[in-house]
């Protein structure tokens, strides 16, 4: 009797610990639901569906994924970083012109050298947001240009190479062919990084500069500090973004393309608050995967893939609208 | 951010730091004037060029730059409103570019009339959506304006498909204001550009449409106590950005003598930039159109210079990038607000 009683009360304790888990990530949680549903959705268009396309998607999306984690760590800081896809251009032509024709050993050099300047420049971009006090929004816009046209100096039409062994970590699977090492180096490259950064005083001080900068100031955050540390960090993945499509495409393309735009659609889908101070990294990264799937969702229904930005569009307006709804239903009750 | 006029004064005569008189009142008047030195900086920029190509400056050199930072000023007019209200509009590239292409392939069937009119009724309509996102919804401007650039750009790839065969036509009384020039000098898109450069100036500082603007991005909160409908404010504001960008896309097509999907997109950056230049504060509340024309005319002399260096791409950009930032850096270090 009081052995069946201590195991209800334990069971109870696991759901209302769920309960609470979900209360607390309902975001990702229903980002997860949404993923499940879209993977559904595509099985039962393309019933050949299986690790082929699961891998291809992983490696599709791990250039873009790198981005969203860059993004939504300098969002969450209260900032908003508009030089991501040139940071990452730069990365890209740097290590794709290092590592052509160039041994192994020397490209394990070259990825070291580029996620140091991808550090580097982030820093560059958040001490010039300190310094100067101009919006983050128009220092990265105007850094975004400064980047992209390094990136054309290095190299100005795609070309370079990438080292054998940083394409063989990403293609294929590891152990289970459902399990592509894409997702997998994505995973744990966060996992590591931002794990013990978000237990750390920093990663309190990120969230605190991002919910409130003036309670921050006066609780004694060093406010400069933390700001240049959280653009350098974006820096640093925004770097990982660029390294991810040199080793995915085999060459460096010194042209941005459209993954600044990109990472901010993924992280409010993922449900980072653009006012700074909410939000992880997970919910970003499932956002992109659900995003890709969209398109291939699309592809497989016989859609024009024209469409599919349109559509992309049209979830981004939906979802924030969605979510700003919530927002203000709660308010109001 | 702004803070009272005497308050600020009176601070600043009590200051230790500030080095001399001279000195405070070149801060004021850079402050309250700042049109002075960004017509300064033009000058100089001018003057810069003519050492740099001897020659150059002359009245057909005065009609192209004008033809060319005409449809930048109208759509960084876009950028300039929805920025005194803290937002910014992402989606003029895309609305544009959709105004360019819907006459380029309906006036040939429908005539120009009309083909006009149905662009004009599209750019509004897009921004009729992003106003209601915006206002009603309070989703964020950048994000509900970059979500209508990706619909608009998406929707037009899908009619560019079906319109493939039938190629663009430009209806030659756009390409006549759009890269005509009069008299040597005058481009002919100043008949254009003029009333709605009027029109915004005064509307800004004479109308209570322009004032509310400028509340609502000084403190939407004041502003809504004190009676502003800021969603119906917002809703009209979106909408005129619209029409705006479909006129600077028919200049545009005018210009360049054809129509794409993506015509406008590499202008959506420069148009923020010179809103930028000219002093409009991104976050709200400061700034006015007359800054944003010069601001205009400065990258477009920009540009000229670095082509006339023939510098390449890469640096061309590396210094755009960094003229925005220290314009304003020096911006906010004058204007004392952070």
């Amino acid at each position: 009797m009081t052995a069946s009683s201590a195991a209800l009360g334990s069971r109870r304790t696991v759901v209302t610990t769920a309960l609470a888990f979900v209360r607390r990530n309902g975001w990702t949680v229903a980002l997860v639901g949404l993923l499940v549903a879209f993977l559904a959705i595509t099985k039962l268009l393309q019933p050949n569906y299986g690790p082929a396309g699961i891998q291809g998607l992983a490696i599709s999306i791990l250039p873009i994924g790198f981005a969203a984690v860059a993004q939504a760590i300098v969002v969450i800081a209260g900032g908003i970083d508009l030089s991501v896809g040139s940071i990452m251009a730069l990365a890209s032509v740097t290590s794709a012109v290092l590592m052509l024709n160039n041994d192994d050993l020397f490209g394990v050099g070259v990825v070291i050298f580029v996620l140091l300047l991808g550090l580097a420049v982030g820093a560059i971009n958040g001490a010039l947001v300190v310094v100067t006090k101009v919006p983050d929004i128009v220092v990265t816009l105007a850094m975004s240009f400064v980047w992209a046209g390094a990136a054309l100096l290095i190299l100005n039409t795609p070309g370079g190479g990438a080292a054998p062994w940083l394409m063989a970590i990403i293609s294929g699977p590891l152990g289970s062919p459902w399990l592509p090492k894409a997702l997998i180096v994505l995973a744990v490259i966060v996992a590591v990084v931002w794990i013990p950064l978000r237990r750390s005083t920093f990663g309190l001080a990120m969230y605190a500069i991002g919910s409130s900068p003036l309670a921050a100031l006066r609780s004694g955050v060093p406010m400069a500090r933390s700001k240049i540390v959280a653009y350098a960090l974006t820096g640093f993945f925004s770097a990982l973004g660029g390294l991810a499509l040199t080793a995915t495409g085999g060459v460096g393309a010194p042209v941005p393309g459209s993954y600044t735009l990109q990472s901010v659609a993924a992280i409010v889908l993922g449900g980072v608050s653009l006012a700074g101070g909410r939000g992880g990294v997970v919910g970003p990264i499932i956002a992109v995967i659900i995003l890709a799937l969209v398109r291939t969702d699309l592809f497989f229904a016989g859609v024009d893939p024209n469409w599919s930005t349109a559509v992309q569009g049209a979830i981004l307006i939906g979802v924030v609208t969605f979510g700003s709804l919530v927002a203000m239903r709660k308010v109001r009750a | 951010m702004t803070r009272p006029a005497g308050a600020s004064t009176a601070g600043t005569a009590g200051v230790p730091r500030s080095p001399s008189a001279t000195g405070r009142n070149w801060r004021q008047v850079i402050r309250d004037q700042p049109l002075i030195p960004l017509i300064a900086l033009l000058a100089v920029l001018v003057v810069v060029l003519e050492f740099a190509s001897p020659g150059i400056v002359n009245a057909n050199w005065l009609g192209t730059t004008l033809r060319s930072a005409i449809p930048l000023a109208i759509l960084a007019a876009c950028q300039t409103l929805a920025m005194l209200t803290g937002g910014i509009d992402l989606s003029v590239g895309a609305v544009a570019s959709m105004a360019a292409y819907l006459i380029g392939t309906l006036s040939p069937s429908q005539g120009p009339l009309v083909a006009i009119v149905i662009a004009v009724a599209a750019c509004a309509i897009a921004g009729l959506v992003n106003g209601v996102g915006i206002g009603v919804f309070k989703v964020h401007p950048l994000i509900m304006t970059l979500g209508m650039s990706l619909v608009v750009l998406g929707l037009m790839s899908v009619y560019q498909l079906a319109m493939v065969q039938q190629g663009v036509h430009i209806v030659d009384a756009l390409r006549f204001v759009g890269s005509g020039i009069s008299f040597g000098f005058l481009p002919n898109s100043l008949i254009v550009f003029v009333p709605i450069a009027v029109i915004i100036v005064v509307g800004l500082r004479r109308t209570g449409y322009g004032r509310l603007l400028f509340a609502i991005g000084d403190n939407p909160i004041a502003a809504r106590l004190a009676g502003a409908r800021v969603w119906q404010v917002h809703v009209a504001l979106y909408m005129l950005s619209g029409i705006l960008a479909a006129i600077a896309g028919m200049l545009l097509s005018g210009l360049n003598n054809t129509a794409t999907v993506s015509l406008v997109e590499q202008q959506v950056l420069p148009s923020v930039a010179a809103a930028v230049i000219g002093g409009t504060s991104i976050m709200g509340g400061r700034g006015g159109y007359a800054g944003t024309i010069v601001g205009a005319l400065i990258l477009t002399v920009v540009t000229t210079l670095l082509n006339v260096l023939e510098m390449p791409e890469a640096v061309k950009q590396i210094l755009f990038g960094v003229i925005i930032v220290v314009v304003a850096a020096a911006y906010t270090r004058v204007s004392g607000d952070s």
